[in-house]
């Protein structure tokens, strides 16, 4: 390819991306979404470097602090819990937690759902066959009732709560990995590196896994509100991660017993995983629409088409 | 057809097999019953005779193969906690379990259809958008947090419905609409999106050019979107179980969730064996009467394949 040709692509691809961001921009939820996700994962990335010690620190003369009064300062904004400890701190903390743990179960259940679907999908026959019936297993049975009854086995250490996160989701990406890959492995390139002798491995690595893995991409990020959902639903029946360490739905089960009194204890950390999920899923749907060619127009003359 | 339904039956018996053996398995994993059965004082002797006694002391698989013949026979084992048939302590807590989720089923097909279909009658309009945002809150929302702030809002502050426990109506409002309120979310947005595609084919297209009413013409794009319907309400069947354990525990309910949690807890193998297993035929019944919906609702799927 000459350097001509290839600066050629890449304008065409950095002018793509400008259409993408202008059309990012008329959608007002979009665009909300987008801001107020980048600010979380600042916030969750850097803040407990700031904010660990009044996350953490007890002190009884704050126990309960009502929230929305800077009487002592803009950390106790949104009150403070049981044991006098920052509520605004303790929200940021737990993003990471939280935030790590869904990043983490999106990753290991695309990359090792992604892999089987593939090999299920290119190898075909009675490999493919159990590992489809393997997952029907998966997806009949509830998934959190399979996450509790694992847990409760091996131990709610980070890893395994990664792990048998991921592994719910596995089918999704299992099954969506097999169709993708059932379709390009009969295209003719593929067929022509098994003509000239290229090995399974390699085929699958060079020809299948480049194709399959956008989609995989956009999948993930569709599925990603949804691993948080079920993190938080896990910590709040206590067999999610394990103290001192904390997640959102951990902080919901800690405040329920003072829902008389202090109603802010559990209201705030489930307000912030729904405005996490409600912003994922906003983006994912405008995703898919901008994506979707069929669909695109809404978004371009959305405006003037108003009745 | 028939002949459709029993291989689907067969294939499904075989998740159904497997995921007996891996709870068997899985359970058995948990830890010594002995030492949560037997005083603390309890000799290793002891410890020992006891593991004897009940069995837990044979190679697995000669459990699991007494466990199967008891199957053969109705015997599910007995309660080690409660000291009487498994089966009868998971049976007890059966109705609740069916009456909340098909409670909450019920009225997630009929809100889900109902204004997915409207929405989608007039895409971009002000109905349609509001519906869209709320819909997208409703799949948004974690359930507990939803059942909590219901406690708030319509227990402590308003005093106008229970906190917790089993009773009349008023004790099945909240819990009812924390399980419905996801899937009914998820499910409108699939009816809006489908409607909005059957209402732009060419079929649709001619009934209105020749005339037909605006009611009508929904009626028809109606029946043909309810395949996918069909399909996600099956999946969504399998997740209330999700959001009834969630419920169950929040709202103090004997159902299913909260008797399976106990007997985890508890490593009261029986009763974890025999909740799953029903659990587990439930969800075979389910998938069934779904393949059976998909040929009655589209004549096309001739299930030869």
């Amino acid at each position: 390819m000459s350097t001509s040709t290839l600066a050629a692509h890449n304008r065409s691809r950095w002018e793509r991306s400008v259409v993408l961001f202008r059309m990012l921009l008329r959608d007002p939820y979009a665009t909300v979404s987008v801001i107020f996700l980048l600010m979380l994962v600042a916030c969750a990335v850097f803040g407990p470097f700031y904010l660990w010690e009044p996350a953490t620190n007890m002190d009884l003369g704050k126990r309960n602090l009502p929230p929305f009064s800077l009487a002592h300062g803009f950390l106790y904004v949104l009150g403070a819990d049981s044991l006098g400890r920052s509520m605004l701190a303790r929200i940021v903390v737990g993003a990471q937690t939280s935030l790590a743990i869904a990043s983490g179960a999106v990753l290991f259940s695309m990359i090792a759902g992604g892999l089987i679907g593939i090999f299920a999908g290119y190898v075909g026959g009675w490999t493919s066959t159990i590992i489809m019936r393997l997952t029907d297993v998966i997806i009949s049975f509830p998934s959190l009732l399979l996450a509790l009854i694992v847990l409760y086995i091996i131990g709610p250490n980070l890893f395994n709560v990664v792990a048998i996160l991921g592994f719910g989701a596995l089918p999704l990406y299992i099954r969506t990995a097999r169709a993708e890959t059932l379709e390009i492995r009969e295209r003719m390139f593929v067929s022509a590196a098994r003509t000239l002798g290229v090995g399974t491995f390699a085929i699958i690595v060079r020809h299948v896994l480049p194709l399959v893995a956008p989609t995989l991409t956009t999948v993930a990020a569709i599925n990603f509100a949804g691993v948080i959902l079920a993190e938080s639903g896990l910590s709040f029946l206590g067999l999610g991660i394990q103290p001192p360490d904390f997640t959102w739905g951990a902080m919901v089960a800690a405040g329920r017993q003072y829902l008389q009194t202090a109603w802010w204890l559990s209201f705030f950390p489930g307000f912030f995983i729904m405005l996490t999920t409600l912003s994922l899923n906003l983006l994912a749907n405008w995703l898919r629409m901008a994506t979707d060619p069929h669909q695109r127009w809404r978004l371009s003359i959305a405006r003037e088409s108003e009745r | 057809m028939l002949q459709f339904i029993l291989r689907r039956a067969l294939n499904s018996s075989i998740a159904l097999v497997g995921l007996l053996v891996a709870v068997f398995v899985l359970t058995r994993m948990t830890g010594d019953p002995a030492s949560l059965y037997l005083p603390a004082e309890a000799t290793a002797e002891q410890r020992a005779a006891y593991a004897d006694q009940m069995g837990y002391s044979d190679p697995i698989i000669v459990q699991f193969g007494r466990y199967v013949e008891g199957l053969l026979h109705f015997d599910f084992g007995t309660s080690m906690r409660q000291q009487r048939s498994a089966m009868e302590a998971v049976m007890e807590a059966v109705p609740t379990t069916i009456l909340l989720s098909s409670l909450a089923f019920s009225i997630t097909l009929v809100v889900a259809v109902a204004v997915g279909a409207l929405a989608a009658s007039r895409p971009g309009g002000i109905f349609d958008r509001m519906a869209t945002t709320i819909s997208l809150v409703g799949a948004s929302a974690p359930d507990f947090w939803v059942a909590i702030v219901g406690v708030l809002v319509f227990a402590v502050a308003l005093n106008l419905l229970p906190t917790s426990g089993m009773g009349g109506p008023q004790y099945w409002v909240m819990p009812v609409i924390v399980v419905a309120l996801r899937p009914t979310g998820l499910l409108t947005q699939v009816v809006r999106g489908t409607m909005i595609s059957v209402l732009s084919s060419p079929y649709v297209k001619t009934a209105k050019a020749k005339g037909l009413g605006h009611r009508a013409v929904l009626g028809h794009a109606l029946r043909s979107s309810w395949l996918p319907v069909i399909t996600v309400a099956g999946d969504m069947a399998v997740g209330m179980i999700n959001g009834s354990i969630i419920a169950e525990t929040v709202f103090g309910l004997h159902g299913m969730g909260k008797v399976l949690i106990d007997a985890i807890m508890q490593r009261d193998f029986a009763v974890v064996q025999s909740a799953v297993l029903i659990i587990a035929i439930g969800i075979f019944v389910l998938n069934i009467l779904i393949d059976v919906l998909y040929g009655l609702v589209d004549p096309r799927i001739r299930y030869n394949k």
